[in-house]
């Protein structure tokens, strides 16, 4: 008798243990795992300036990610993303150019809601192609990627787009510079959006849809959910996070060219598979997707203070970081 | 355990299972199973839903290893080797999913993974001449250069057949072989099988049908709630006596009274010459808390319609009204609003989604229902799964258990649960038992039953006639897109719904 109680407690224990989800843990873990390794290459890395360095910087790949999580789970996938950030912001910096409001406040307001505005057709265009021309998503980014680099490029012919009015630049400068109660802004912003994303992912009715369909769509469309809205719903939520993260990135240079944001879409998308989002669709996580760029960057600012790898080497370490990050999700999902 | 007597086809015992246990995460699903498979018999293998089945055949064809107990072979205690390896030791397996690619030929998929080549280069002659060989050993007629795209269900079953022989299979597991084959189909099956079996190939015939069980098998085991029951020749039972050793418990009625609606009770649904592609000008109505049957031969057009009156494929003509309201054609959410839910009969691939909880699966389609503005509580969906789990009686060890792992019986019954959240007054349940164990049959019956009580019409659509006569007080027929017959009363009997689906007979459509 007393042994079958004893086998109950250690089952009804053991199920407990298994509650937890390995795929969602891992990526913290790896995060740990980076700040220790990190520590033990130079003391100057844990320090809370350089951290909180690293957070800022990786605020644009952070946002855009989260954008990215909701077409990744709703079984789509967007390249478009860094093309989208150059043109977004070209067109930003070109509205404040063209002076049509004199009083630098409400231009910055009203070029604020221009560019949020901008970002969100420009996902609507990704979503319409995609559901109502019936095109592989895969494709049809690939082609308003093209569209959107090529605009940019027109609209810089080919050179810089730089915001001229030194007042603007001046009220401007704080939204990626400045702090709130001591915390840079980007980082705040990071949050801010993390959360609205998290609580729409797991909390609304939206959010369900979205896992839905990536997780089957014909079980969804059965289900009365109106897939092709949802799929087109989640582009534009990643053009509205693209406008926020040309919000942040404007005035940090005061400039864009033909060459920003370029392979930003891959590190979006390496962020959000290391966070452990299946590509395949049907499964979200918001919180892994900020935890996987924060790695990325985390990853590049290990390499720049240690003296033993090249940091020209940046770029292939992350390439590495994406496949041994599938290769492990693959082995926790045979185990479970 | 002595009453293992010796039935049918004295050989000797090629493989068997001594005491096996297996567990999942710690939920133990076999109990120290015993089953011996003789040399040139037929094994049937039954139980419920969630008896185990499935897990001793994976066991017994080396794609999940025993937790506990031995795999004896030829005598031998073996370790099988995993992922379909054991074929090399002539143990095939054959799934209830065929595991062959589509844009291969009949040869190419007979060969693959082992193709004959000669010096270095594929020898297709000799490989389509061999697959002709085989083809001709089982009486088939399958082109061995067609595409498997192309074929018949019933022939890619045959294919599937064909390649376990030329493996040499010595025992093949066949799981619900026949659940996609007509009458006639499965006849030339069993045909094949019983020459197979009388030139010493063993056998193990899983199948929910007994029937088929009672025609075909030499010996059946039974399995309950992952214990073994009984090992006996299939000819000292019949099919009585097999579904109480399976359930466990004396089966009262299968089927719940009848209860006809009054004549003058009101028309909620009314289907107006509707067409689609396939369906031509199909017009029937139905009364408040009547259970309509359809009735018809696969590929009637059945499932084509009512997909058309539920809006989830749109009509090329025709009316759907619902209490004197008509609705847009292709609008599922207007048609659920109005109060007209449909059950898919493929609850796999279209009904749940097999890697989210029971508790997504359940509110997926009245997520309104659950929080204002978008918002979702997750305590108001909590409470909807506990109502759900009680009142369709969803039977889990675990309740955070994803619905794939769910039996087939509680998955149907998952579905059935989600349909009936969103509070349809017209439920069209598309094949309400396909693929589940009698006791579950039993129970979704008298839930189906208990709706039309409840003053809630349903539409059963069914291709196992003694569930449309069982449950239904009016069946309409259909064949090759039409309504030939309506049978009433004393007129609902299966030869009578034979001979309008067989296009013996006609009859003008109200």
């Amino acid at each position: 008798m007393d042994t079958s109680v004893n086998e109950e407690t250690r089952d009804v224990r053991r199920r407990n243990w298994r509650d937890i989800d390995l795929r969602a843990v891992a990526p913290f873990a790896a995060l740990i795992l980076l700040l220790i390794l990190g520590a033990l290459v130079n003391p100057n890395f844990i320090g809370l300036n350089n951290l909180a360095n690293v957070a800022t910087r990786s605020a644009f790949i952070a946002i855009i990610a989260i954008g990215a999580t909701f077409v990744i789970s709703s079984g789509d996938l967007d390249l478009s993303v860094g093309a989208m950030v150059a043109f977004v912001a070209s067109l930003m910096i070109l509205f404040m150019n063209s002076g049509v409001i004199a009083d630098p406040a409400l231009m910055l307001t009203a070029a604020v809601l221009f560019a949020v505005v901008a970002g969100s057709l420009c996902g609507l265009a990704n979503g319409l192609i995609t559901t109502v021309g019936r095109i592989e998503p895969f494709i049809a980014t690939l082609g308003t990627m093209g569209i959107y680099r090529g605009l940019t490029t027109w609209l810089s012919q080919g050179g810089a787009i730089t915001l001229k009015d030194p007042a603007l630049q001046e009220i401007y400068r704080p939204a990626y510079f400045g702090s709130i109660l001591g915390v840079p802004v980007p980082i705040v912003v990071i949050l801010a959006v993390t959360c609205i994303a998290a609580f729409i992912l797991y909390r609304t009715r939206y959010g369900r849809h979205v896992v839905a369909v990536g997780s089957n769509a014909d079980v969804a469309r059965y289900s009365g959910i109106p897939v092709n809205r949802v799929r087109t719903i989640a582009f534009v939520i990643q053009g509205l996070c693209v406008a926020i993260a040309v919000l942040l990135y404007v005035p940090r240079l005061g400039s864009t060219s033909a060459t920003t944001g370029i392979l930003w879409e891959l590190q979006a998308i390496t962020a959000v598979v290391v966070g452990g989002t299946a590509l395949k669709g049907g499964a979200g996580r918001v919180w892994g997707t900020i935890c996987g760029a924060f790695i990325l960057e985390l990853v590049g600012n290990i390499m720049l203070l240690s003296n033993f790898i090249s940091e020209y080497l940046i770029g292939a370490i992350q390439g590495t970081i994406i496949i041994v990050a599938m290769l492990v999700q693959r082995s926790l999902v045979r185990k479970s | 355990m002595s009453s293992q007597i010796s039935g049918a086809g004295d050989g000797a015992v090629v493989l068997s299972a001594r005491r096996i246990s297996k567990s999942f995460n710690g939920v133990q699903v076999l109990f120290g199973v015993d089953f011996d498979l003789r040399a040139g018999e037929i094994h049937a293998l039954m139980g419920e839903n969630g008896a185990g089945k499935s897990t001793l055949v994976k066991i017994l064809s080396g794609f999940e290893q025993p937790t506990s107990g031995d795999i004896i072979l030829d005598g031998h205690p073996v370790k099988l080797p995993p992922n379909g390896a054991a074929e090399a030791l002539g143990i095939v397996i054959i799934h209830q999913e065929f595991n062959l690619a589509e844009h291969l030929t009949v040869t190419e998929s007979l060969f693959l993974g082992r193709e004959v080549t000669r010096f270095g280069v594929l020898d297709r002659k000799f490989m389509r001449a061999e697959t002709r060989r085989v083809l001709d050993l089982l009486g088939s007629h399958v082109d061995e250069n067609a595409m498997i795209s192309s074929l018949s269900i019933a022939d890619k079953q045959m294919v599937e057949i064909a390649k376990a022989i030329s493996r040499d299979a010595r025992v093949v597991f066949m799981d619900e072989p026949t659940a996609v084959l007509s009458r006639e189909e499965t006849n030339f099956l069993f045909k094949q099988v019983r020459k197979l079996r009388d030139q010493g190939t063993s056998f193990v015939f899983v199948s929910h049908k007994l029937d088929e069980v009672m025609e075909l098998t030499d010996r059946v085991t039974v399995l309950r709630d992952g214990q073994w029951i009984k090992t006996s020749p299939t000819s000292i039972l019949d099919g009585e006596s097999i579904a109480q050793l399976m359930v466990g418990r004396e089966l009262s009625k299968l089927y719940p009274a009848k209860r006809e609606p009054d004549v003058d009770e009101e028309i909620v649904l009314s289907v107006d010459a509707v067409s689609t592609g396939y369906v031509k000008d199909v017009s029937f109505e139905v009364r408040k808390g009547e259970i309509l049957g359809f009735s018809g031969m696969i590929g009637s057009g059945r499932t084509e319609l009512m997909e058309a009156i539920a809006g989830l494929r749109s009509r090329a003509s025709g009316e759907v009204i619902i209490h004197g309201e008509a609705v847009p054609s292709g609008d599922v959410h207007a048609a659920n609003r109005r109060g007209l839910a449909y059950m898919t009969k493929d609850r796999k691939s279209k009904g749940l989604l097999l890697n989210s909880r029971m508790t997504a699966n359940l509110t997926l389609q009245s997520l309104e229902n659950h929080g204002k503005l978008g918002y979702l509580s997750p305590a108001s969906e909590a409470q909807a799964l506990e109502r759900a789990r009680r009142r369709f009686d969803i039977r889990v060890r675990d309740g955070n258990v994803v619905a794939g792992r769910m039996s087939g019986g509680n998955q149907q019954k998952l579905l059935l649960a989600k349909v009936m959240e969103t509070e349809p007054e017209i439920i069209i349940i598309d094949e309400p038992t396909r693929g589940i164990d009698v006791g579950t049959k039993q129970q979704i019956y008298h839930f189906i039953s208990a709706l039309a009580r409840d003053g809630r019409s349903i539409i059963v659509v069914s291709s196992e006639m003694p569930e449309v006569i069982g449950l239904c007080t009016r069946v309409a027929v259909m064949r090759e897109g039409r309504i030939v017959g309506m049978l009433e009363g004393d007129e609902i009997s299966e030869q009578e719904i034979m001979r309008y689906a067989a296009g013996l007979k006609k009859k003008a459509a109200a």
